[in-house]
């Protein structure tokens, strides 16, 4: 996210995906969404498992944005700054490209 | 049961120490002294049954490592076990018995992920390290077989003085072979890698060169490799939080099934380590007296117990408290809080060119 120079604009148009090797899942015994990935494992609070739900290798960081603003009935800004953030903090650790 | 208890939370991740056997002779090998033989191994039975009570305790990531986890023939149905349990798995291997059979068997069996040793960049080094002629080519084969799958690709250097000065190169070599996660780690001084120390420490300037190579590569990979870097302790002020604290998330099985809070612990005197063979992982990881005599902060000495990062370090790691002072009950002497701390200082400066002696079998040639 943005590490190459994207614009807001151009960044919202790639698709989001998990990195090849993380896994997403419910862990029964803990009751909580976890994050699997070599050597690390995240446990995402609630808005993070929302923004997470939504990457199926499908939508773009633009339709995930649209459909939490929808869905929280939130302004799409506010909504925009954190998945935005998110999201980068995501690639950083390995867990998601777009 | 176990799960339910109070104030026990349920271990992360299970190591799966499949056999000692191996195909090279790494002088830093971090496996005991006394290696067991394939007929002291648990059967491909047993361990399937250790992965479902781990499983059910809550364990999520597994950890099949050795020796050389690819030794054991029955792997890929571990491999499908251990996946049809949920379980992450994670094979940790040199590579060098991963041909094009092997891989499809793995990936057929549902595995998450490789990480793969290299012992160094260039073949008559890193072939003289593994002490295997043409080691290094068939890692850097199992290293294209592993991308070509499709999988996320893990390389593991283990640095030290002989070749600690070309990590940039093994930094270049990851990104290379498309690597998603390299390691630099560093020694750590355990089992044949003591043995073999003080011809291992790297010197302060090369350590400061390396550390500085990780954080340039860092820079270059954001987004793109995760690099992990693992300190020598006997260079630290601060000891690791070894295991993430003794028996707080991790449970080692030894190839012949002795569970304990770490790979190393069998070095401790004094303890009797619960059987797979014998009790439940619950009953282990809940009741046993090894996994819970240094559980938490109750044991800890001074400094230790007046220190506000106790629970960040949980005093260290007890098999290097107890392979320096002799008493595993002491602060970890990477502490510069230790009162044993120059027992490491004094090591570092000890460092010497003495000959390496290869991991072997005891009685081997």
């Amino acid at each position: 996210m943005g590490s190459n120079g994207d614009t807001g604009g151009d960044t919202e148009r790639a698709i989001v995906r998990f990195r090849p090797g993380v896994k997403f899942r419910f862990d029964e015994t803990r009751q909580a969404w976890i994050v699997l990935a070599p050597e690390r494992l995240l446990l995402p609070d609630e808005i993070a498992v929302e923004v997470l739900k939504r990457i199926d290798g499908q939508r773009t960081v633009g339709q995930v944005i649209d459909d939490l603003a929808a869905t929280f009935k939130a302004p799409r800004e506010t909504i925009a700054t954190d998945v935005r953030a998110m999201l980068g903090d995501l690639a950083a650790k390995g867990i998601v490209t777009s | 049961m176990t799960a339910s208890m109070p104030g026990l939370a349920p271990p992360m991740g299970l190591i799966a120490e499949l056999t000692h056997r191996c195909p090279l002779a790494c002088a830093y090998c971090s496996n005991p002294m006394e290696l067991a033989r394939a007929s002291a191994e648990l059967d491909t039975a047993a361990w399937l049954r250790v992965f479902e009570e781990a499983a059910k305790l809550g364990v999520l990531h597994l950890h099949l490592t050795g020796g050389e986890p690819m030794a054991r023939k029955d792997l890929p149905q571990l491999v499908k076990g251990a996946a049809s349990l949920q379980l992450y798995t994670n094979l940790i291997t040199s590579g060098v018995l991963l041909d094009d059979v092997a891989m499809a068997a793995l990936l057929d069996a549902g595995i998450d992920h490789i990480q793969l040793s290299f012992q160094d960049i260039a073949e008559r080094e890193a072939d003289r390290s593994a002490g295997l002629d043409g080691a290094h080519a068939r890692k850097l084969a199992a290293a294209r077989r592993i991308r070509e799958a499709g999988l996320p690709l893990t390389l593991n250097f283990v640095v030290h003085r002989g070749n600690v000065d070309r990590t940039a190169d093994m930094l270049a070599l990851g990104e290379a072979l498309g690597a998603a996660r390299i390691e630099i780690a560093h020694v750590q001084y355990y089992g044949w890698g003591l043995l073999n120390r003080s011809a291992l420490l790297p010197t302060v300037a090369q350590l400061e060169a390396a550390t500085a190579a990780v954080e340039v590569a860092r820079v270059r990979f954001k987004g793109r490799i995760v690099v992990d870097y693992v300190v020598p302790d006997y260079y630290a002020t601060r000891p690791k939080a070894c295991m993430g604290g003794w028996a707080q998330r991790f449970i080692n099985i030894s190839p012949a099934g002795k569970a304990m809070p770490c790979h190393a612990a069998e070095t401790l005197p004094g303890f009797v380590f619960p059987s797979v063979r014998e009790q439940s992982l619950a009953e282990i990881w809940s009741d046993s007296d090894a996994f819970q005599r240094f559980r938490g902060t109750g044991w800890a000495p001074e400094p230790c117990r007046s220190c506000d990062r106790l629970e960040i370090d949980w005093g260290g790691c007890r098999c290097q408290a107890f392979a320096l002072t002799g008493d595993a009950t002491r602060t970890d002497p990477a502490c510069a809080l230790s009162p044993d701390h120059a027992l490491m200082q004094e090591a570092a400066r000890q460092a010497s060119t003495a000959p390496l002696k290869p991991r072997r079998f005891a009685g081997a040639a």
